[in-house]
């Protein structure tokens, strides 16, 4: 019996020495063995061999339906006036320009169904879908049973994603965050110095790199030379909490946000001794001037790391950049956009708060192959004169959502737990009253607007 | 996307759904999902909730009037068949034979089908009449506090007007047609479904 705790004791430290020296000493100096590198090459040619078995599969059994990424539907683009034009031409009636017609009806109608089959904004809040499969069952949609062998590479997948993968990385993710709190805090006990800024930029900077192996990720990271300076904010499409480990690993960023308790509240409390962060309590969030305030006096002071911000407020699924709230582009300072593009064939990045909480996220997140992303530096940007907040944002939205390949939307991605503003009902329904009563729908009424 | 959403469905169901309306075996998995993905209470069927989630319905004025096309007379729930009943209506209209093995007369899609459809939007009370009132209802859903009483209630009398044929003050579903026979229904009630 003591044979074999002896056994087990010594197999641990074996093991334990393996992951820190080959992969937690590495990650500290920013070297990189390549070791991820050949899982990637080796994974890639086993997904392309998986997805000829199944494209073969379906083509002997045309039962089987294929999967294709397109939408369901094709949709029309035209606006309101130009449909309910074109419908009121067919009509026998001469009208004088405006008023009513029954088929007038047939525009909203169409409209609506072309929204209940598909529409814009639900899908942003779910996985998205994989055009083939990537032997993960949690992106399994239509793909069933194809061949023997396909089963038991998938078997070995689960095999070795569960076995092996999961323990190296729930180890690695346990290095990294206690040498982040105790780093850290020894960090704080330093007094004001460049060496203590300096220290503490390596602690931070070492613990997302053991992190980021925890997680097979590879990020490429593009425009350089763009990187955020001090003074300034960083903002960023948001995806899942990993966008932060993605993005610290490259630079130094103060992180905003709000005090959680449990563990999060630890780490929080330790990161802050050895460099200002911003984190608020929840009462102070309802104050936005409060807020304002807090970070304006942040990039104000020039020896402070540049603040990383994700105006979207929420997770979408990295297909499309959603409305960017506009607080963080009122502060003024300059803006360093950053656009962070996962691709999803080998692990689906995507946090849906409401499925799954942080624990099993993380989980999935660590039995995925690996977290594959590029990240681009867009040069920085400010307000210009003559433009508002709103304005603004929507400028660097624009401009992320182009140069990450994602769609840019202005529906808010709060839509994920509250319902639409009754104002957006109202616009429509302004919109056509002036094709009914011509130019001067106002003097019809005086209701709110 | 729900991961064993299509597991659900069976052959079965699928054949007859094919039958019914017309759509091919890999739209109605589509659809399927999708169904799936709208019903967050996971009970196979979709409530009025379900649909109002969608923000571009909630914010289309006739959104009410279509998600109620989805809900028979006095139920709560829409199960799956019945969305693809509805969705039916709006398949394009094709001049092929497969829509004469319909036993149950003419394929969903038809135009008058599709007319019918559209007549129900307005059609409040299913009583296959459009009153004055049920149309003045429907007109303050689509132009909403912009428009007068006044003059909402003349655009609705010279509506009824021009489409009453018998001088019952109401438009019945031929007169309905009538009125607008030279409208293109086919392709402005129709959708283009991919594969």
């Amino acid at each position: 019996m003591e044979g074999a705790w002896e056994i087990a004791f010594v197999l641990f430290q074996v093991w334990l020495s393996i992951v820190v020296g080959l992969i937690v000493l590495p990650a500290m100096f920013g070297v990189s063995l390549g070791f991820t590198d050949i899982y990637i090459k080796v994974l890639v040619k086993t997904l392309e061999w998986a997805t000829l078995r199944i494209q073969r599969g379906q083509k002997e059994q045309p039962t089987l339906p294929s999967q294709s990424a397109n939408g369901i539907i094709e949709k029309d683009d035209g606006s309101m006036e130009e449909e309910i034009g074109e419908l009121r031409r067919s009509h026998p009636k001469n009208l004088a320009g405006g008023d009513f017609t029954m088929c007038d009806a047939f525009y909203f109608c169409k409209k609506g169904i072309e929204n209940i089959v598909e529409d814009q904004v639900t899908q942003r809040f779910t996985s998205e879908e994989l055009a083939s499969w990537n032997l993960l069952t949690r992106t399994n949609n239509n793909f069933r049973y194809i061949s023997v062998r396909l089963t038991i590479i998938w078997g070995l997948g689960v095999f070795i994603r569960y076995c092996i993968l999961l323990p190296l990385r729930i180890t690695l993710a346990v290095i990294g965050l206690s040498w982040l709190v105790i780093g850290t805090t020894l960090v704080g006990l330093l007094p004001s110095s460049n060496a203590k800024n300096w220290l503490s930029d390596l602690v931070h900077i070492t613990c997302y790199r053991i992190c980021a192996r925890g997680l097979s990720a590879t990020i490429r990271y593009h425009n350089k030379e763009n990187r955020p300076k001090k003074g300034g904010i960083c903002v960023a499409n948001h995806t899942s909490p990993i966008d932060i480990v993605i993005l610290a690993n490259d630079g130094c960023y103060a992180m905003v946000g709000q005090v959680h308790g449990g563990l999060m509240g630890v780490i929080q409390r330790s990161m802050v001794r050895s460099c200002p962060h911003v984190w608020f309590e929840r009462s102070e969030m309802k104050d936005r001037h409060a807020v304002a305030k807090r970070l304006k006096d942040h990039i104000a002071d020039k020896t402070k790391l540049p603040i990383l911000i994700f105006p979207e407020g929420t997770c979408i699924n990295n297909t499309s950049v959603m409305m960017f709230k506009k607080g963080s582009f009122e502060i003024g300072g300059t803006i360093y956009p950053v656009a962070i593009k996962y691709d999803p064939q080998f692990g689906d990045a995507f946090w849906n708060s409401a499925k799954n909480n942080m624990v099993s996220y993380l989980l999935r997140m660590m039995t995925s192959w690996a977290i594959v992303c590029n990240m681009w530096y867009l040069p920085p940007m400010t307000r210009q004169d003559g433009e508002d907040a709103v304005q603004f944002a929507n400028r660097v939205k624009s401009a992320i959502a182009h140069q990450g390949g994602l769609v840019d939307l202005s529906w808010d991605g709060g839509l994920k737990r509250e319902k639409v503003k009754e104002s957006f009902k109202e616009e429509q329904q302004k919109m056509y009253s002036s094709m009914i009563v011509g130019l001067d729908c106002h003097e019809a009424s005086e209701g709110p607007v | 996307m729900g991961s064993r959403a299509s597991s659900l469905l069976r052959e079965e169901d699928i054949e007859e759904i094919k039958k019914e309306t017309g759509f091919s075996h890999s739209q109605i998995t589509r659809l399927y999902s999708r169904f799936h993905s709208l019903d967050k209470g996971e009970n196979g069927a979709l409530s009025r909730e379900d649909f109002q989630r969608i923000p571009e319905l909630a914010i289309n004025p006739l959104g009410d009037r279509i998600i109620n096309a989805f809900f028979p007379e006095g139920e709560d729930q829409a199960n799956f068949r019945g969305f693809m009943r509805t969705l039916a209506h709006f398949r394009p209209v094709e001049d092929n034979e497969k829509n004469k093995d319909l036993t149950s007369g003419e394929p969903l899609n038809s135009r008058t089908n599709k007319l019918l459809f559209a007549f129900r939007l307005y059609d409040l009370d299913r009583d296959d009449k459009i009153s004055r009132d049920e149309l003045l209802q429907v007109l303050r859903m689509m132009v909403g506090v912009n428009i007068s009483d006044e003059q909402l209630g003349s655009i609705a009398d010279r509506t009824i007007q021009e489409a009453d044929t018998n001088g019952d003050m109401c438009i019945s579903f031929s007169e309905f047609i009538k009125v607008l026979e030279k409208v293109d229904v086919e392709q402005k009630m129709s959708i283009r479904f991919l594969h």
